[in-house]
């Protein structure tokens, strides 16, 4: 059975094995280009329940929101967005390589790609660090600055000049769930941009090995369409987390 | 097995003309990084206007966040250039989380609408 890709094995000009399963090339590319686009869809709406549960919250106590916001480092993501749109161009230029069979220029953006996504990364642990260490971790060690508390007291008074105690417990908690939200959101990105670098990383040794019939267009798309989405959810998570108010 | 083999290799010569997908110039690539730059740059700077409102300057926010997305899944994940099916499906991500979050705000925000008990 193992002849039955032999006469499809690559030839001078690079051409990619054509699994027995599929028709042609076409139908295999995007079958593959579909089962991604599938996996993204689902993981479209992973990141969605968590927007959403940010969307009431956030409606609920933009007060609190507000002031949770002011203790991420506008900068920093700055920096980051940047890092990270740049990794997406890095990325789409492997891409390309691929399809016009610049063996080389895979191999070297690909590195680009898993380099700025490190940095990234690493950028991102050492924003976690000074949060944590400013008790900014939601749990039993996580503190309510005394600025924000009494900025959210003074929100929390009514009409009447009374302070309403459900309406300030209810903020106080909010504030606190903005880091919940904020630590699992940035986390479970970054969970992806771990897989995302590791996958680069394999592609680049198998690019550099010549692994691939075909200069690996397909997969190599495949793995750029994933790379892409993980920038683009954090082109949402920016504004959202760092950019309030 | 010779049969299958061979039905496979005709395939493959009758439509290995397709094969060849279109490539973006790296100009192209180039131009749209320069404009996602642009956009984030915008949307810091939006963030340092002052709106009027809060609510004015998360639309601002989102509206350019909605840009820079569109633009990359367009050109960067090449669905300008694929197949139906792609964008199909590519839309249909929309949809569904238009659908999550329409709904699910219309239930909170309309909850104070009417003082009904055990609403």
């Amino acid at each position: 059975m193992q002849t039955a890709s032999t006469p499809t094995m690559p030839d001078a000009g690079g051409r990619q094995i054509l699994l027995s399963h599929f028709d042609d090339l076409d139908q295999q590319h995007l079958s593959s280009n579909l089962g991604m686009w599938f996996f993204l869809v689902s993981e479209v709406m992973f990141f969605s329940g968590l927007i959403a549960a940010y969307a009431v919250y956030r409606a609920q106590s933009p007060v609190a929101f507000e002031l949770a916001s002011k203790h991420m480092d506008l900068v920093i993501g700055f920096i980051n967005t940047l890092v990270l749109l740049t990794s997406s161009f890095t990325m789409a230029l492997a891409v390309r390589c691929s399809q016009v069979g610049d063996n080389k220029g895979i191999v070297r953006y690909l590195i680009a790609t898993g380099v700025l996504g490190t940095v990234f990364l690493g950028v991102k642990a050492t924003e976690w660090k000074a949060e944590i260490d400013h008790h900014l971790f939601p749990g039993a060690h996580f503190v309510v600055p005394a600025e924000d508390a009494k900025a959210m007291q003074e929100a929390s008074v009514g009409p009447d000049g009374q302070l309403d105690r459900t309406l300030y417990a209810r903020t106080l908690g909010h504030f606190q769930m903005m880091f919940a939200l904020y630590f699992f959101m940035t986390g479970v990105h970054a969970f992806h941009m771990i897989v995302g670098i590791a996958a680069v990383g394999i592609f680049a040794v198998l690019a550099q090995i010549r692994w691939f019939s075909g200069y690996g267009t397909t997969q190599i798309e495949v793995l750029g369409l994933y790379w892409h989405f993980v920038d683009v959810v954090w082109v949402f998570l920016y504004p959202l987390l760092y950019l309030i108010g | 097995m010779h049969q299958t083999h061979h039905a496979t290799e005709l395939h493959q010569t009758s439509h290995s003309h397709h094969q060849e997908h279109h490539v973006i110039a790296v100009g192209t690539y180039f131009k749209i990084y320069l404009v996602l730059m642009a956009l984030l740059a915008l949307t810091v700077g939006a963030y340092y206007m002052d709106m009027g409102s809060h609510g004015i300057n998360l639309v601002v926010a989102m509206t350019i966040a909605v840009v820079k997305a569109v633009l990359i899944v367009l050109f960067f994940m090449h669905v300008y250039y694929s197949a139906p099916l792609t964008w199909v499906t590519a839309a249909g991500s929309l949809l569904w989380v238009g659908l999550l979050l329409v709904f699910l705000l219309a239930d909170y925000i309309s909850r104070g609408f009417l003082s009904i008990l055990g609403k």
